[in-house]
């Protein structure tokens, strides 16, 4: 693909993005398109979302768990850049709104004190530059025609990244056991379903060493002081007018988010 | 309690499960029979074999919940949970080898067990009055093992043959239940080294000790309580999982550690 379709389509999901609208698979319209070139249409829809003020303040890590990759027929994970305007604190109202067709999911968000230089970088070399963990909630979001994504079709559109939530409660990583970690997500008071560390890459922490080696390769920054959502540890939630969720990882905390408004489709 | 079936048939039914239990081998669902059978025929079945076995000699080491999840009851096509008794010669070690032969198809789960240090009794128990009777937790896995054919039945059914309880294994971390958060305690279950299930232990009725004190009443229905001293299993947090000979597994706890076992 030349570079100025590369361009073009990072604008047409930077466009898609800011209308609150979707385009259709870029699989279907390129079908040979590579992961290389999802990653370069990525670059480019962020530079869109720079250009208009926002800054970079972390990292997503998606496709993490086994059934989303056999479902997508990857067995890596991938990862999509965390913009300033994406941040809600916790307890947060979200105006479904501003999204097109959300889906929340439970995760362990850790923030670095120390840069992570990859290749090379291990487990231990993550839980050493991790300042703090803290439950999160992201709520994932689509660009493409009613989520009909192949692994190149999210990968472009930043790994689906909608908007996010952080909790308050910060642990330490050399206390807790994140891999058997328990979450348990509830739906409006009720219980909706439980995870476990392990579901991310066998831990999340593993997660984050895949990450800081992954951006390492491809010479993207990897700073301290950058928030890394680690992957989902439970099902996707639909979430629509009025919800509530809360989700607890045993030992740390909880994050609760809710929701008003409708979003574009 | 609502018997429908004479003693008659209920000592033919004992001796029909006794026998699949014994001998290993699967039998029609017992509704197939006695269609108009209750749950409450299956407790009169089970406490039959209960008595049996003790009259052979067995100790009763404590109780089981079984279809304690969403999950568990819409998987196995039930509504309600389920209870069964654990002997002593159901026990076995943490780290010891489990023979497939006198089992008919066993699945295992991991649960949350509690050592109990004062008696528990219903109709009203609660969560509350488990947590506060329980002298320690510890992890542990349970070997369930329907003797019907096809694990196909219905609940009359499954509680007669004790609710699938066959083999028990508990683990060697205790802890002290109000050190837990036992509603967050994840747990990862490995078969031969890769993640099978995992979960958090609210699974279980929103709380481990929920189902505790929902065994604790239906005992109460049954005429019996809980003695201090008792081992309960609270119910599976994951989907049961088929093991064969040559299977080893190995169930992780949050802060419990872990049980191992081998199948052979």
């Amino acid at each position: 693909m030349d570079i100025n379709r590369i361009q073009q389509f990072g604008d047409k999901l930077y466009e898609a993005f800011v209308a609150r609208s979707t385009i259709a698979p870029l699989t279907e319209q390129v079908p040979d398109i590579t992961l290389e070139e999802a990653y370069a249409i990525q670059l480019r829809y962020i530079e869109r979302r720079l250009q208009a003020g926002e800054t970079i303040v972390g990292k997503k890590i998606g496709v993490t768990s086994k059934a989303v990759q056999q479902f997508l027929g990857v067995y890596q994970p991938d990862f999509g850049q965390l913009t300033s305007n994406m941040v809600f604190a916790n307890g947060a109202d979200i105006d479904l709104g501003g999204l097109i067709q959300p889906k929340a999911e439970a995760e362990l968000a850790f923030v670095l004190k120390e840069d992570l230089n990859g290749p090379g970088i291990t487990a231990m070399d993550v839980i050493r530059a991790t300042d703090y963990v803290v439950p999160c909630f992201e709520i994932v979001d689509s660009r493409i025609t009613d989520w009909k994504i192949k692994i190149q079709d999210t990968v472009a559109d930043n790994a689906s990244c909608g908007v996010y939530v952080l909790g308050d409660e910060r642990g330490d990583p050399r206390k807790l056991d994140l891999t058997l970690a328990g979450m348990v997500l509830e739906k409006n008071g009720e219980l909706y379903s439980t995870g476990v560390g392990a579901a991310v890459q066998g831990s999340p922490v593993n997660a984050v060493a895949w990450l800081a080696n992954t951006l390492g390769t491809l010479g993207i920054p990897f700073k301290a002081g950058e928030v890394i959502l680690s992957g989902s540890q439970s099902q996707l939630v639909p979430v629509k007018d009025g919800d509530e969720l809360v989700c607890t990882i045993g030992g740390l905390g909880s994050c609760r988010v809710s929701f008003s408004g409708r979003s574009a489709v | 309690m609502n018997i429908t079936l004479s003693s008659e048939a209920i000592t033919r039914l004992t001796e029909r499960v006794e026998g699949a239990q014994t001998r290993a081998y699967s039998i029609p669902k017992l509704t197939n029979e006695y269609p108009e059978m209750t749950a409450d025929d299956g407790y009169a079945v089970q406490l039959s074999l209960l008595k049996r076995f003790q009259e052979q000699g067995h100790k009763l080491i404590g109780w089981k919940a079984g279809l304690t999840s969403k999950a568990k009851m819409q998987q196995m096509g039930v509504n309600q949970p389920s209870i069964g008794f654990l002997t002593d010669l159901m026990f076995r070690p943490e780290n010891s080898v489990i023979t497939t032969e006198d089992l008919v198809h066993p699945k295992v789960e991991c649960e949350v067990a509690f050592v109990t240090k004062d008696d528990l009794t219903g109709p009203d128990c609660t969560a509350a009055q488990v947590m506060a009777a329980t002298d320690y937790v510890l992890p542990s896995i349970e070997i369930i093992d329907s003797r019907f054919a096809g694990f196909k039945f219905d609940l009359p059914s499954v509680i007669a043959d004790n609710s699938s309880s066959s083999r028990y294994v508990a683990g060697g971390r205790p802890r002290l239940a109000e050190d837990l958060d036992l509603r967050t305690l994840g747990v990862v279950l490995e078969k031969n080294g890769e993640i099978v299930e995992m979960g958090a232990a609210a699974e279980v009725m929103g709380h481990p000790a929920e189902a505790v004190a929902m065994l604790v009443n239906i005992l109460h229905h049954l005429g019996e309580s809980l003695p201090a001293g008792s081992f309960v299993m609270s119910g599976g947090i994951t989907a049961a999982v088929a093991v064969n000979a040559g299977d080893h597994v190995i169930a992780r706890f949050q802060e419990l550690g872990s049980v191992s076992i081998r199948f052979e």
